[in-house]
């Protein structure tokens, strides 16, 4: 029983009003509050603890390659529900409204663009599509893209961010692992350059196929990687996990990434990889 | 096999109780009672027919679970002249929810894994309930990669309800694991056949799923996420599994139909569990069909071929 109790019912609490909606926002690391046109200028990571905020894709491109070199490919691809899958709203609605709230077909964005005079293929996921979920479209595009680099002899470099297998597509969605994975094998084959990066939060389906699958792999700091939910895990082995779990760092110490890099300098150390395996003789002189 | 039955299958139990009792009992001249055992196997027949053969999504989901389903190691003791079990994946540990092995059936060669559950408390621990951890696919992965330079063909049963959820798996980075399997099971140049005989769990199944054939029993399933998994997800309620279930598309028949899996074996009626030695024939034969068909074709153009059909995989519009 409780010391205070409400002596009447039906009391509303006036909604909590932290700060105006728009312009500023809380950061998920210190919980302080960012302005965020500043935050914007510095990339989505916190001015105050280097916590780095999620990052939709087309600033994420944006940031990786030079100026108006970006060309987007199979842009209209999209996901249709061909299970009719009955869950408590229709995935083909939610798929309409997605597209209109986000602003964007799918959960990833795929295209051709140079890096520091690099000419590479490029893929960006983006959380903010149903949880950066994998279905029939992100492995189609996937794989478009490494054929892509495959044709023209280009590094491949794909950002991932991303909740797992979109479970709206059954069991296909699943098997988007095997079809990407099965199309990096081949690439690899072929000698093709695959540096995959892993954002907050990369889990699940996406992380046990491409995502660890690079050449070389790159993680941003203080991600959440995992396969398994963590709630999944403390249920099942019924203990609190430890501090760090599933972070970036955690998966560093393990030896499953090579190397932690802010998001401030992806760039410059891509265009120190690319130096290395292609060469600077190999630039595009712009 | 411990007696265990399931809510659908209880009306045939007891009849075939009240059978074997009868049966027990029966003096060899009695005629009338001869009469009355016959018309009551008659009646068996037709409730075995009618209950099995309009089974629902959640039936088979059962069957597919059924406590007395064959696992990896019954079938083995029924389908190879000789078995040589390999241990350990050379890197951490013996994961002993994967069994992999030397396999002679029918007077071949090959490789054979598979997921491994336990039928009690006592095995279920040992085998981890068939949930397998990074060493287990990193040891499958090692056999396969036996199999492939000495020619053998690769065979992989298929149960496990995912792979498993710990904090030791996510050290040793089971999702790793898992990616590298289906990456390298990608230009193995050996013929692959993978069998889900239960429940294909996600991922985990996935994780040896990579094949030139993949094929599932009838009353298997193969899932992007547990029913009850999705049911939680989706409508939070756990209890609405049984919908997630049709709505998943699991079934051997559905996902055949969509594409995803090249053939569906049948089982015999009343499910593989029922006549363990009778499937274990039928999958024996499918398994030697399989490798002879899939060995006249050059390696180059079965890796070709198995890229193609998982590169084409998925249904988008643009």
């Amino acid at each position: 029983m409780s010391w205070f109790k409400r002596s009447n019912d039906g009391l509303l609490t006036k909604e909590r009003r932290d700060f105006p909606k728009g312009l500023w926002v809380k950061c998920e690391g210190c919980g302080g509050i960012l302005y965020i046109k500043e935050l914007k200028r510095n990339f989505n990571v916190c001015i105050k603890c280097n916590y780095h905020l999620k990052m939709g894709c087309d600033d994420y491109v944006n940031m990786l390659v030079d100026d108006g070199s970006f060309i987007q490919t199979d842009a209209n691809m999209r996901s249709i529900d061909f299970l009719n899958f009955k869950g408590k709203e229709k995935y083909s609605e939610k798929l309409v409204n997605t597209i209109k709230k986000v602003n964007l077909n799918e959960a990833i964005k795929t295209g051709i663009g140079l890096i520091s005079g690099y000419k590479v293929v490029i893929g960006v996921m983006d959380f903010s599509f149903i949880g950066g979920s994998m279905g029939s479209v992100v492995g189609e595009k996937v794989k478009r893209s490494i054929e892509r680099a495959m044709s023209e002899h280009i590094p491949l470099i794909i950002v991932s961010a991303s909740g797992g297998a979109r479970m709206m597509e059954g069991l296909a969605s699943l098997m988007q692992m095997a079809k990407t994975s099965i199309k990096l094998a081949e690439f690899s084959r072929d000698g093709g350059l695959y540096i995959s990066i892993l954002t907050n939060p990369t889990t699940a389906g996406v992380m046990a196929s491409y995502a660890m699958l690079g050449d070389i792999i790159i993680a941003e700091p203080e991600a959440l990687i995992g396969f398994a939910g963590p709630r999944v895990i403390k249920q099942t082995i019924g203990e609190k996990l430890p501090e760090g779990f599933q972070s970036s760092e955690f998966v560093l110490e393990h030896g499953f990434v090579d190397m932690i890099v802010n998001r401030k300098e992806m760039k410059e150390k891509l265009t120190e990889i690319l130096d290395f395996f292609i060469g600077g003789h190999n630039r595009v002189k712009r | 096999m411990a007696k265990f039955y399931l809510d659908f299958e209880k009306e045939i139990v007891e009849l075939e109780e009240k059978i074997n009792k009868k049966r027990d009992k029966l003096s060899s001249d009695d005629e009338k009672e001869k009469e009355e055992l016959k018309i009551l196997e008659n009646e068996l027949d037709v409730l075995i027919e009618e209950v099995y053969s309009n089974l629902t999504t959640w039936q088979r989901v059962q069957l597919a679970r059924h406590h007395n389903r064959p696992y990896t190691l019954d079938y083995v003791s029924r389908i190879t002249d000789n078995f040589i079990e390999l241990h350990g994946d050379r890197l951490y540990a013996d994961d002993t929810s994967i069994v992999v092995g030397l396999a002679l059936i029918g007077s071949k060669s090959m490789v054979l894994i598979g997921h491994q559950k336990g039928r009690d408390t006592k095995s279920n621990i040992y085998r981890n309930f068939g949930m397998t951890n990074p060493e287990g696919y990193r040891k499958a992965l090692r056999l396969m990669k036996l199999g492939a330079k000495f020619k053998k063909p690769i065979i992989t049963l298929i149960d496990t309800p995912g792979a498993f959820p710990g904090k030791g798996s996510e050290e040793r980075c089971v999702a790793e694991a898992i990616a590298r399997n289906l990456y390298e099971m990608a230009l193995l140049r050996v013929p692959i056949v993978c069998i889900i005989t239960g429940e294909g769990g996600s991922g985990g199944a996935l994780g040896i799923g990579i094949g030139d054939r993949v094929l599932m029993l009838e009353n298997s399933i193969y899932s992007v996420i547990s029913p009850e998994g999705c049911a939680s997800i989706i409508f939070r309620d756990v209890n609405k599994a049984p919908l997630a279930a049709e709505s998943l598309k699991i079934t051997s028949y559905e996902l055949l139909e969509l594409g995803l899996i090249d053939d569906v074996i049948p089982e015999p009626l009343g499910g593989a569990h029922r006549e363990v030695d009778k499937m274990a024939e039928i999958l024996k034969n499918r398994i030697l069909k399989e490798v002879e068909e899939l060995e006249k074709i050059e390696p180059e153009i079965l890796i070709e071929k198995r890229i193609k059909k998982f590169g084409n995989m998925g249904f988008w519009e643009e």
